[in-house]
This record gives C-alpha cells, sequence and structure tokens, in this order.
C-alpha cells in the first residue's frame, strides 16, 4: 500500500512536471519592478576538466558587468543581467544548459571556453535565433557550422601554425613530441595544426595520446626524452597540465613545454614554481597590457573575496578573464547597434561590431571569426610563479 | 627501460595498496566494493585539505584516521544492512555509494581538480638513480607495499581477528556459527582496507599532484583487475597482480601504444576471467547452490 | 467476466499511453523545439528505452551487465556516421579528409522517396542499423563473457565498453569515427512526439518479448538457473539471446541519443552512463518496466530542469547562494538514490507493471461500487 501511494506520488510529481513547462517560458516579461532588463546569456563550464578556465572567464564577465551595468537601448537605459549556467565543459550536457539559457530568456549569449560544448549548445542557439558570441572556443567548426556563432579569439589553425613557427624557428628546434587527451577535440585539433605546420617547416613529430583520467606522466615524458624531442606540445586542460610540469621537472626533461590557451592559468603557472623547467605557452593577452583595465579588475577581485577564490587564490589576471571582458562589451556594442533586446537584430547587428577591447581589436570576418593576426607568447617564471612575457608571434 | 621499469615498479605498488582492500572484501563479502576508488580518491582529498591548513605531523595521521572512518561507515550504512539481500543489490549499493561519494566530493571541490600545494617533505624530492632522475617516492613506494603486505600477512596468520577474517573468508556461515563476531570481522576488513588505501593515496598523490573526483576511479578498475589476475581473495596474488599490471602498463606506453594503456588492462581482466577464472593463485571455489 | 476485467485494465493503460503521446504532441505544438520541456521529454524517451533494455538483461534476465555505455556507443556512432549528408562530411572529418564513409542514408532515401518521407525513413533505418552493429558486437562479446558468473560478468562487460571507446578514439579508425572529435550536423526529429512514438514503439515491442515465451524463458534463468535447466530451458541460448536483444535496444537507444545530443564524441559514453542508467532502473524497480520508464521521465526532468534552482542559489523561493551552489542538485539525487537502494528496495514499481496498479484498483472501486449499491 505504501509503495502504491508512493508511486501514485510519483507519478503526480511527473504530470505536475509536464504542465508546469507550459507556463514557464515567458522569461523576456518580467520587468515587473518598472526597470528595463537586458540578459545576457553566460554559457560557460563552471565544473569538469575545464571548469578552472570557464570561472576565470566569468570573471572577466562579471567585472565588464560591474564596470558597465547599463546599456543605452534606443535612448534608453537598461541595466544588463548576466545569466550564467554551468555547461559542466562536456558536449552531452550543452544543450540542456543551453536550452536552460534561451528559457531564461537571453538576448545574447556569450560562451563557451572550450569548443566541444559551444557546438553542441550551438545548435540550441541556432533553433532559437539567438546569437552567441564564442570567447575561447577555438576550434573552426564553431562558427563555420553555426550562422549565429561569432567568437572574438583566434582558431586552432593559426595557434597551432603559431606555436609550430614559433618551436622550429625561434626555438630551434627540429622534432617536437606532441601529447593530446584521447578523446578531447580540443587537444587533437590543435595538434593537427601543429603537426601540419611543423611538418611543413621540415621538423618532424611524434605523437602520442593519453587516456582521460591518466595521471602517470613519467612514462610520456621518458618517451619524449628517447625520441630526442626538443619540445613537448600538449595543449590539455588545466589539471593534466599541472602533472605534465610535475612529471617533467621530475624526470629533468631538459627541454621545453609547450602550451596552448589552456594553460594560461594561475594553477598552472604555480605548479611550475620551483621546479626546473621551460614552459611557454601561446595566448590572447598579456597581463600588463592594458595597466588600466588590469588596476581595476585586480581591485574589484581584492575587494571580492568569491571572485579572489574564482581566479584560483590570487589576482593575476588570465588572458581569458581578459577575453570575456571583451566579450561582454563586444556584447553591449552589438546590443547599442541594434538599439533592441531582439536576438534577431542584435544578431544582424553583431557582422558590424568594432571594438576596441583590451586584447586588441575586434571585427568579425563573414563566417563570425575575429580577425586576429597575433598570439602572445608567455613563459613561466619559476621562481616567481608568475607569467612573463616573451614576444608576440605572427603565422611568420 | 629502466625508467619505464622503476615506474612500472612504482604504479604496481601503488595498485597493490588498493587492490587489497578489493581482495579482502570480495574474500569475505563475493563484493567488489566498487566504491574503493573513490575511498582512495577521498583520501587523496582529505590530504589536500589537511596539508595546506595544518602541519604534517598532525596532517598524515589525520588522513589516516578519517579515511578509515570513511571505510568503516560505508561498510556500517551501505552494505551492512543488506546482508541477506542477493548479492546483486550489495553491488548496486556499492555503485550507489561511489556515485554518492563523486557527487559528495564534486559538491565540495567545486568539480575543479584540486592541485597537491603542500605535497610530504622528503619523499617528493627529486634524487638521481642509476642516471636517471626521479622523485623519491618513486623508490620508495614499492618498498613500503612490500612491507605493508608482510605486516598484513602477520596479522592475518598470528592474531585473533586475523583468524576470524580466514574463517569467513573460508565458509562465511559457518564462521558464523562457530562464534565468529561476524560484524567486527568485516568491519576490521573495511578498516584495513581503507588504511592501505589511504597510505596509497598519499604516496600516489605525492608522486602525481593532483586530485580529481574521478581520480580514483582508474586506479580502483585497475587494482581491480590486478586482483581478479592475482586470484580475487588471495593477498599475495593481489600484490602480484598489481605488480605485473603495473610493468605491463609502463612498458606498453614506453613501446608506443600509449591510445591503449587502459584498455590493456582490461583485455587483461577479459582474458583472464575467460581461461583461468581463479587467477595466479585463487583457491577454485565452487558455486553452492 | 475476468477475462472481460483484464481487457479492461489493458485499454485503461492504452488510453493513458495515447493520453501521453497526444499531450506530448499537444506541447510540440505549443512550445517551440528548443525549448526546455521539449529538450527533457526527448532526453527521458531516450533515458526510458536503454533503461528498459537494461532491465531487459538485469531484471528480466538475473544478468547483470555494466556494458550498457558501450552498445550505446555503437548505436550512436552507427548512427551519426551514416547520417551526416555528404556535403558537410568535409567539415566534420575536418582532420581525416572528409572521412572514408561518402554517402548519406537519409540523402540515399530521399533520392526516390522525397525529402520528407526519405529522410524519415533513411534516420529510422540508421537506428536500426546501428541497434544491428551493437547487437553483432553483443554476439561476439557474449561468446567469452556470458559464461561468467554475475559479478565477474558485469566487470567483464564494464571493461568490454572502456575498450570499445579507446577504439573508437583511435586517430588510426579516425577516418570512420572521427577519432577523438565530434560527429555532428546530422539530421535530428524536432519534435517531442517523433521522440515518443520511436521510443515507445521499442518499448512495446520488449513488453510483447516479456510476455512471449522467451520472456517466460528469461524469468526463470533469473529465478533459478538450475531449475530453469531442468526444466529443459537451454541456458547459454537464452542468456546470448537476452544479451543481444538487450545490445539491439541499447544501440537504438544510443543512436537516438545521439539525435537528441546533436553532437557526438565517443568521451560521452563513461562507465558513470551505465551507472546512471542501471541507478534509474533500480529506482524503478528491477523487473518492471513501468518503473523504468516513469523513473526516467523522473530522473531526467528533476536533474535537467526542476532541480537546476538547487546549483544556481534560489531553489523554491530560498535563496541561500552559499548551500546551493554548483553540484549540490547531484548530491541530493545521489543521497536519494541511495535511500532508494537501501530502504526501498524494490524501487517505485517493485515488479509491477501499468496494468497490474489498474488491476487492483478497478477491483477495490468495484467493491465499493458493489457496496453502494
Amino acid at each position: 500500500m505504501m509503495k502504491k501511494i508512493f508511486a501514485l506520488v510519483l507519478a503526480l510529481a511527473m504530470t505536475l512536471a509536464l504542465v508546469a513547462c507550459g507556463g514557464g517560458d515567458d522569461g523576456t516579461a518580467d520587468q515587473s519592478s518598472g526597470e528595463k532588463v537586458v540578459k545576457i546569456g553566460v554559457f560557460e563550464p563552471q565544473t569538469g576538466d575545464n571548469g578552472a578556465g570557464g570561472k576565470q572567464e566569468i570573471l572577466g564577465m562579471q567585472y565588464a558587468n560591474y564596470v558597465q551595468p547599463t546599456v543605452s537601448i534606443g535612448g534608453e537605459e537598461y541595466q544588463v543581467k548576466l545569466e550564467i549556467v554551468d555547461n559542466r565543459t562536456t558536449a552531452e550536457n550543452g544543450p540542456s544548459a543551453a536550452a536552460e539559457l534561451v528559457n531564461r530568456g537571453v538576448s545574447v549569449v556569450l560562451g563557451s571556453y572550450g569548443s566541444g560544448v559551444s557546438m553542441a549548445g550551438g545548435a540550441v542557439f541556432s533553433e532559437a535565433g539567438i546569437p552567441a558570441i564564442g570567447v575561447t572556443c577555438t576550434n573552426p567548426q564553431v562558427t563555420s557550422d553555426c550562422d549565429v556563432y561569432y567568437r572574438i579569439c583566434f582558431l586552432d589553425p593559426f595557434q597551432g601554425t603559431v606555436l609550430a613557427n614559433y618551436a622550429y624557428k625561434e626555438l630551434g628546434v627540429t622534432t617536437a613530441y606532441t601529447l593530446a587527451m584521447l578523446g578531447s577535440d580540443y587537444d587533437q585539433g590543435l595538434v593537427y595544426y601543429f603537426t601540419e605546420a611543423f611538418k611543413a617547416l621540415g621538423g618532424t613529430v611524434v605523437a602520442e595520446d593519453f587516456p582521460e583520467g591518466s595521471a602517470n606522466f613519467v612514462s610520456y615524458i621518458n618517451n619524449a626524452k628517447s625520441a630526442g624531442a626538443g619540445v613537448i606540445f600538449a595543449p590539455v586542460s588545466t589539471n593534466y597540465a599541472q602533472l605534465i610540469i610535475e612529471a617533467a621537472a621530475a624526470q629533468g626533461y631538459t627541454g621545453d613545454l609547450l602550451g596552448s590557451d589552456t594553460w594560461d592559468n594561475n594553477m598552472v603557472v604555480e605548479s611550475s614554481k620551483g621546479k626546473d623547467v621551460s614552459v611557454k605557452i601561446t595566448t590572447f593577452y598579456q597581463e600588463g597590457g592594458n595597466p588600466e583595465f588590469d588596476a581595476g579588475i585586480k581591485e574589484w577581485m581584492n575587494a571580492n573575496p568569491d571572485a579572489l577564490t574564482n581566479n584560483g587564490g590570487n589576482d593575476m589576471v588570465s588572458a581569458v578573464t581578459a577575453m570575456g571582458y571583451d566579450a561582454y562589451f563586444t556584447a553591449l556594442q552589438a546590443i547599442e547597434k541594434a538599439g533592441s533586446t531582439d536576438p534577431k537584430a542584435i544578431l544582424e547587428a553583431l557582422p558590424s561590431v568594432s571594438y576596441e577591447g583590451v586584447s586588441g581589436l575586434i571585427e568579425f570576418d563573414e563566417i563570425g571569426d575575429a580577425k586576429r593576426d597575433v598570439a602572445y607568447i608567455k613563459a613561466a617564471n619559476t621562481e616567481s610563479g608568475e607569467w612573463e612575457f616573451v614576444k608576440i608571434q605572427g603565422v611568420n | 627501460m629502466l625508467p619505464y621499469f622503476i615506474n612500472g615498479v612504482t604504479a604496481g605498488g601503488q595498485y597493490a595498496l588498493i587492490a587489497i582492500g578489493y581482495t579482502l572484501v570480495y574474500g569475505i563479502l563475493r563484493l567488489i566494493n566498487f566504491a574503493h576508488g573513490d575511498v582512495f580518491m577521498v583520501a587523496g582529498l582529505i590530504m589536500v585539505y589537511t596539508s595546506a591548513s595544518m602541519p604534517m605531523y598532525i596532517a598524515l595521521p589525520l588522513v589516516l584516521i578519517l579515511t578509515v572512518v570513511l571505510g568503516f561507515v560505508i561498510e556500517r550504512v551501505a552494505y551492512k544492512p543488506l546482508r541477506q539481500a542477493p548479492r546483486m543489490s550489495l553491488m548496486i549499493s556499492a555503485i550507489g555509494v561511489s556515485y554518492l561519494i563523486q557527487n559528495l566530493a564534486f559538491y565540495i571541490t567545486g568539480g575543479l581538480p584540486q592541485p597537491v600545494t603542500h605535497p610530504i617533505p622528503w619523499i617528493s624530492d627529486t634524487i638521481t638513480i642509476f642516471g636517471e632522475t626521479t622523485k623519491r617516492v618513486t623508490i620508495i613506494t614499492p618498498f613500503l607495499t612490500i612491507a605493508l603486505v608482510f605486516a598484513l600477512v602477520y596479522l592475518i596468520n598470528h592474531t585473533r581477528i586475523g583468524m576470524g577474517m580466514r574463517a569467513a573468508a573460508k565458509d562465511f556461515e559457518t564462521a558464523q556459527l562457530m562464534g565468529v563476531k561476524i560484524n567486527s570481522v568485516i568491519s576490521m576488513t573495511f578498516v584495513i582496507g581503507s588504511f592501505l588505501a589511504a597510505v596509497g593515496a598519499m604516496l600516489y598523490f605525492t608522486n602525481y599532484p593532483s586530485v580529481a573526483i574521478t581520480s580514483g576511479g582508474m586506479p580502483g578498475l585497475k587494482a581491480f583487475v590486478a586482483a581478479v589476475f592475482g586470484g580475487i581473495g588471495s593477498i599475495p596474488g593481489a600484490v602480484v597482480g598489481a605488480f605485473i599490471i603495473g610493468i605491463c602498463e609502463e612498458i606498453i606506453k614506453g613501446l608506443g601504444y600509449t591510445t591503449f594503456s587502459d584498455a590493456f588492462t582490461f583485455v587483461i581482466l577479459i582474458i583472464v576471467l575467460c581461461v583461468k577464472p581463479t587467477g595466479l593463485f585463487g583457491e577454485k571455489v565452487t558455486d553452492k547452490v | 467476466m475476468k477475462k472481460k476485467t483484464i481487457q479492461k485494465e489493458h485499454i485503461i493503460t492504452a488510453v493513458i499511453l495515447l493520453a501521453l503521446l497526444a499531450a506530448a504532441f499537444v506541447l510540440d505544438s505549443m512550445l517551440p523545439s528548443y525549448h526546455i520541456a521539449i529538450k527533457v521529454i526527448k532526453k527521458a524517451c531516450v533515458y526510458s528505452l536503454v533503461a528498459v533494455s537494461m532491465n531487459l538483461l538485469n531484471g528480466f534476465t538475473g544478468l547483470f551487465s555494466l556494458g550498457q555505455a558501450g552498445f550505446m556507443l555503437l548505436g550512436a556512432y552507427s548512427y551519426a556516421v551514416l547520417c551526416i549528408p555528404v556535403a558537410k562530411r568535409a567539415g566534420v572529418y575536418q582532420y581525416f579528409d572528409g572521412g572514408l564513409v561518402q554517402f548519406s542514408i537519409p540523402e540515399f532515401f530521399s533520392g526516390f522517396l522525397g525529402e520528407t518521407v526519405g529522410t524519415t525513413v533513411g534516420m529510422l533505418a540508421a537506428l536500426l542499423i546501428g541497434g544491428l552493429v551493437a547487437a553483432l558486437f553483443a554476439y561476439l562479446i557474449g561468446l567469452p563473457v556470458l559464461r561468467l558468473k554475475s559479478d565477474y560478468l558485469a566487470i567483464a562487460t564494464l571493461g568490454f565498453a572502456e575498450i570499445l571507446r579507446a577504439f573508437f578514439q583511435w586517430n588510426a579508425l579516425g577516418p570512420i569515427t572521427n577519432g577523438s572529435n565530434l560527429l555532428k550536423s546530422y539530421p535530428d526529429f524536432a519534435r517531442a512526439g517523433s521522440y515518443m512514438l520511436l521510443a515507445g514503439a521499442f518499448i512495446a515491442c520488449i513488453v510483447l518479448l516479456v510476455n512471449s515465451t522467451y520472456g517466460r524463458a528469461f524469468k526463470a534463468i533469473r529465478d533459478d538457473e538450475v531449475a530453469a535447466e531442468a526444466m529443459g530451458i537451454n541456458l547459454a541460448h537464452h542468456k546470448r539471446l537476452a544479451f543481444i536483444i538487450s545490445s539491439f535496444f541499447a544501440g537504438i537507444g544510443g543512436g537516438m541519443l545521439a539525435m537528441y545530443m546533436g553532437a557526438v564524441q565517443a568521451l560521452s559514453f563513461k562507465s558513470t552512463m551505465t551507472y546512471e542508467i542501471l541507478l534509474i532502473v533500480v529506482i524503478g524497480g528491477i523487473g518492471s518496466i513501468t518503473g523504468s520508464v516513469l523513473t526516467s521521465f523522473l530522473y531526467v526532468a528533476s536533474l535537467e530542469w526542476l532541480l537546476r534552482g538547487l546549483d544556481s542559489g534560489t531553489f523554491l523561493g530560498i535563496n541561500a547562494p552559499g548551500i546551493f551552489k554548483n553540484g549540490f542538485r547531484m548530491a541530493v539525487v545521489s543521497v536519494i538514490i541511495m535511500v532508494v537502494v537501501l530502504f526501498f528496495r524494490k524501487g517505485i514499481m517493485g515488479d509491477k507493471e501499468l496494468p497490474d496498479l489498474l488491476r487492483k484498483r478497478a477491483k477495490s472501486t468495484k467493491k465499493e461500487d458493489g457496496a453502494n449499491e
């Protein structure tokens, strides 16, 4: 009898759930307080492999929102509200997280940190006709296959080529060892472009994969050593980056560790502190590139314990934070140009946006990608545990 | 080849410490304790948090104590009520506990991998041996493992509780009838298993200093395979199996088949299960109808 | 007289099911396709099918297999590989020169059946092929592992799923599987009603199977292997059959999951997915198809939608950002799961089905009617 009641209650709950969904879709119109609000969706991972990076990217947007909380649309002041939804890094959670944002009635979406989940979410944004501005998703397919997706960062083919050029021409290395996670499209994509470019320059590449959840990278480092590789290129997520640095230091690897934009994280640079390793990465922005922005965000983070925690415990400015900041202002400009909170109008206004951000000028090409031709190379200072600017590197 | 071998022996030592927990529990309860890998992960997390906030000589014993308590509580809460239930329920409960631990750890850590910021001093130093550099913990792990195994074997063969464990493993019900306090014996099994997992976690996360909520999954599964390989229920078997798995895995990586370094473990598992289900040292168990 | 009452319950069951289907179609017409409710129904339909297929094996035949994610992977990849339009292949297989497979089943059928019908037929055909691929692998895997006893079988099937995943991510197979990269751009049914129809049809097949002589043989094996063998049931044959059929439907479920996700990657099909489905089966009641379906809907709806507030600060009007933060939702759900596993061991439905519930209620109402008269 108990069970039957239990079952009935649950069945009832289910039907209620189905009924409730009928009435809960008028998210756009809740301006009961009389204040005009425009909602910007934040489609970022806060958990999973890219959780740390996603949180830092959100920080940039939150700071931007703090600096500029309003936007004027058709002469009226609108409050900008950030709607943050966690997409948990993986593609399978993308559609529901994206649908949740659409449900909340956002006018434009910012994100995501990674490409796989952006592509999965892109399908939903495309159906809903809501424009999305990718912040640091670097896979070409994010925009090429989705008419509502724009992005403000450089692409994998560019980044891979830059790194290959840097390794071959600047570091003078002829044999490179690449290490990517099995099953990660980001890692594999960058390795692909790196390999293409590096081979075209005349170098040789030894490529290996590690299964998800690996912690023991000692044998991989040994493989790199015995292959005589002068660099280990491992465009992996933050967690693995730390472990690879640790293993390289323990095994006394003397070459360079080459990382991609995912390595631009406090936790990575801290794990190289006090170790005998040489870590070099490409990224979108270099701390100190815009002193005013740096000083402002540092002050904000230090006044805000949560923000400081999300940034990894200190006030070092990550490139993804700067990118998040720029993405927010790019969206604001599009909203202003559209003169409306209607996603369709914003989508039409996006191609004509031209915004001078802290990470450089942001303009879109016909596919929706930012026109960018330089990347910043940074190196880890193993004494202070901070990133140091090395040079600006282009494709040539 | 030498560095691969050293690394493999170390990996084997780490797996062995986890594998013993599997094999002891399976020997008595006939349960694959799916949560054991997660207990290992929690031990790592506790180490991250305690070592960052208190001196090492308090932090490390605390890791051992808390992990042992966790193992004990899991058994009392999730397995003891199901002692009369079918084996499938017990296994489902184990999977449920594993799921629960991972999700709680996810909640506490915020879903982010936790780096070990204060590694245990001395053993985390880098040393040079035979011209190869490595961490001191790499060299220490296998020796510590073997010492612990000898202590455990002594415990099982020469103490009263050890006798109870052997009796329960031989025949659960008869042991109960003969006056063995079966509940305390089982609790003891979980305490020992968790203790060794905690030691394993300290060594493992000193070597690879980052704890993710899934960190326990793969080492746990591999340790289980090692236990099956060596003959489940047999402690020497689990240890030998763990060393073989560890060494083979690193050599496979060394040969360049890195894509399949995990899959290989499962291939071994399936081959062993099909060809010699009793493993290297396992006793033939006749299934009672 | 008795026979008539049984029919009556079945009619009521059918009416309830039709009403639910109609509700889905109504929702379809009212809400845009990206609405969260539509997404929830779609995902829940997929999970229902997979949970029922797992129940067929674990609940009805008593074979404890943990390979479901692997078979879903096979189905999902088969569907995706066969359905990506030829024109988009160069983009999807960007690192593998457009891949090896250079045809698309939906396009093949729309060649002579017209755009709409052809695409639908092609998608269904691809789903079925996915199921068949999964069934074929199940046959091969079953040869060695089905001889194993309960928990060994579980761990061996789990191992197989992991091996499969490694193979699918292997770059050497990239021209077919696209290695570690996403497969996408394949067609999808936009409506929740279509998912419900599809999943419903396949689940109906399983129900028919369970009620056939084969189903009775499966249950006999579950209840007592030795007795079943003594009664003349060929153990090896029936176990293999159950394993293959279950995998077939898991494969179809995987294909539908691929449809729902819009982009598929081997990385998603981890053992966690199997555990999730197993726990759904357990909560629904091992041996109850109604239970599996009901729980799938409850589980998906609460996780993806209703309990989201637990992760983002405000739930049921309670605003506690300190407690309701990331991961709290999953923690709450897993605590509920443990409570069910420990204290409600039979799950929501036990081994009862919807008609069983109606039958009892019908009887008791009848008594009341009699008393009133």
